[in-house]
């Protein structure tokens, strides 16, 4: 199972707890999230399924290659973690 | 008469109330710190399009006193035969809500340029395929500051909900007979481009359409405040004719439409251009009352010196009275008038940049 976790910013808007999940790629593990969670989804991908252009995505702190298919593989216990990337004003 | 006014920021929406004493404060904040970039009361419910710099598009509707996020306006996968489309197939964002004179139906218009309808109090939406979909969509210019083509105006017929036109940023003027099933381009002659190359300086797809407003009870008479100047239909947004009473500018990007009288519109003039800010530092509001044959430079109330506000597309309102009006500028200014535009007063406070003005 890998870690999803979420900004605190998104609080804001909406609840996303930190989740456990299975799935191989990046994409698979944020779509078990999204499952549960819908409306989560349009936050943090665009309507092509894309990461959005200001959010960032690390598995084990590392920056996610494939960020238009999410294709990187997921490995159990992995620690995948969505956050904003920052922009001015 | 409309005793309320919501104003859609940078920063957050802003509910103005009338007091009884004549005065407008501001009653409520709602979103504070997040970015409105269109609103819309209808009946009992009021709708907020957010466009959030990271998490992208969102909308929420409040019913009472709760808010709730509803489904948000999302294009479909983008097929492989669309991949030299010059356009994103994802939203940018909700410029413009309207509603669609059918109990239920919204209308958003959009960035990239995407329109799309919901039936349901905008708990679901769909995208107007036709009009998405069809080749001369992918000549849609970007809009100044963004590279997306936007929807900045939607004009339902209040007699016949199937007869819709849209202004574009930058893409002319849209109709559809039949509620969005099949489109075609309006602007036939009377608009003109000064920016583009000479042999293209009257394509209807062309024209830069700043902001359109249609007279409720005529709504054949269509107002435009186009990149280029002010333009007046009187056959539904076929045939144009320049107004060039116009003053102290003919650029500016908003225009509201008395809701009778078919001669009466109001305008908020700027420098165009590569200055866009307020002509001589003095904020006016031009207005007719003879169809564009004359104007009146309106600033009883309005600052005099040294005033660069510049007051956007949707940042002008007037209600039902046709009386009230009020606008806010991207400075923060917001202004609202009981007499047509004679006079006005600033409700206490200081704003951030404001995106939308509506009365509710």
């Amino acid at each position: 199972m890998a870690t999803v976790a979420f900004t605190r910013h998104l609080e804001r808007f909406l609840q996303a707890p930190p989740a456990e999940v299975e799935g191989a790629t990046v994409g698979e593990a944020l779509a078990a999230v999204f499952a549960s969670r819908p409306m989560l989804r349009g936050y943090v991908l665009d309507d092509q399924g894309g990461l959005r252009r200001h959010v960032a995505c690390y598995v084990n702190g590392q920056p996610v290659r494939d960020r238009a298919r999410l294709s990187d593989p997921v490995a159990a216990a992995d620690r995948i973690y969505v956050f904003q990337a920052l922009t001015g004003g | 008469m409309t005793d309320r006014v919501y104003v859609g920021t940078r920063k957050g929406l802003f509910e103005i109330a009338r007091q009884k004493n004549g005065a407008w404060e501001i009653a409520d904040v709602h979103f504070l710190g997040e970015p409105v970039s269109a609103l819309l009361p209808d009946g009992d419910a009021l709708y907020a399009a957010l466009d959030l710099g990271h998490f992208g598009s969102h909308l929420w509707r409040r019913d009472g006193k709760a808010w709730r996020e509803l489904a948000v306006p999302a294009f479909p996968p983008k097929p492989d035969d669309a991949a030299d489309d010059p356009h994103p197939w994802s939203l940018g964002k909700i410029w413009t809500l309207e509603p669609g004179f059918v109990p239920g139906r919204l209308w958003a218009g959009t960035m990239p340029g995407g329109l799309f309808r919901s039936d349901d109090g905008g708990e679901s939406w769909k995208l107007v395929d036709a009009l998405w979909t069809m080749p001369e969509r992918r000549q849609w210019m970007g809009v100044a500051g963004g590279e997306q083509p936007g929807i900045s105006a939607v004009l339902v017929d209040p007699r016949n909900p199937d007869e819709i036109r849209i202004g574009v940023s930058t893409a002319g003027v849209w109709a559809s007979h039949d509620g969005g099933k099949s489109w075609r381009l309006m602007n036939r002659g009377g608009m003109y481009n000064e920016y583009m190359p000479p042999e293209r300086r009257e394509d209807p797809i062309t024209m830069d359409i700043h902001r359109l407003a249609r007279c409720a009870a005529h709504p054949e008479i269509v107002w435009c405040q186009h990149h280029n100047g002010v333009f007046r239909s009187e056959d539904s947004g076929i045939s144009w004719r320049e107004i060039t009473a116009i003053k102290p500018s003919k650029f500016g990007f908003t225009v509201a439409a008395h809701p009778r009288d078919p001669n009466t519109a109001w305008f908020v003039p700027a420098i165009k251009d590569e200055k866009r800010v307020a002509v001589d530092g003095k904020v006016v509001v031009a207005r007719t009352r003879d169809g564009g044959k004359s104007f009146e430079v309106l600033h009883k109330g309005l600052p005099q010196r040294h005033a660069y506000d510049l007051v956007l597309r949707h940042a002008l309102a007037v209600d039902d009275s046709g009386d009230r009006l009020a606008f806010g500028s991207t400075s923060g200014g917001l202004w609202i008038s009981e007499d047509g535009g004679e006079s006005w007063r600033a409700p206490e406070g200081r704003l951030p940049p404001v995106n939308a003005v509506r009365f509710g």
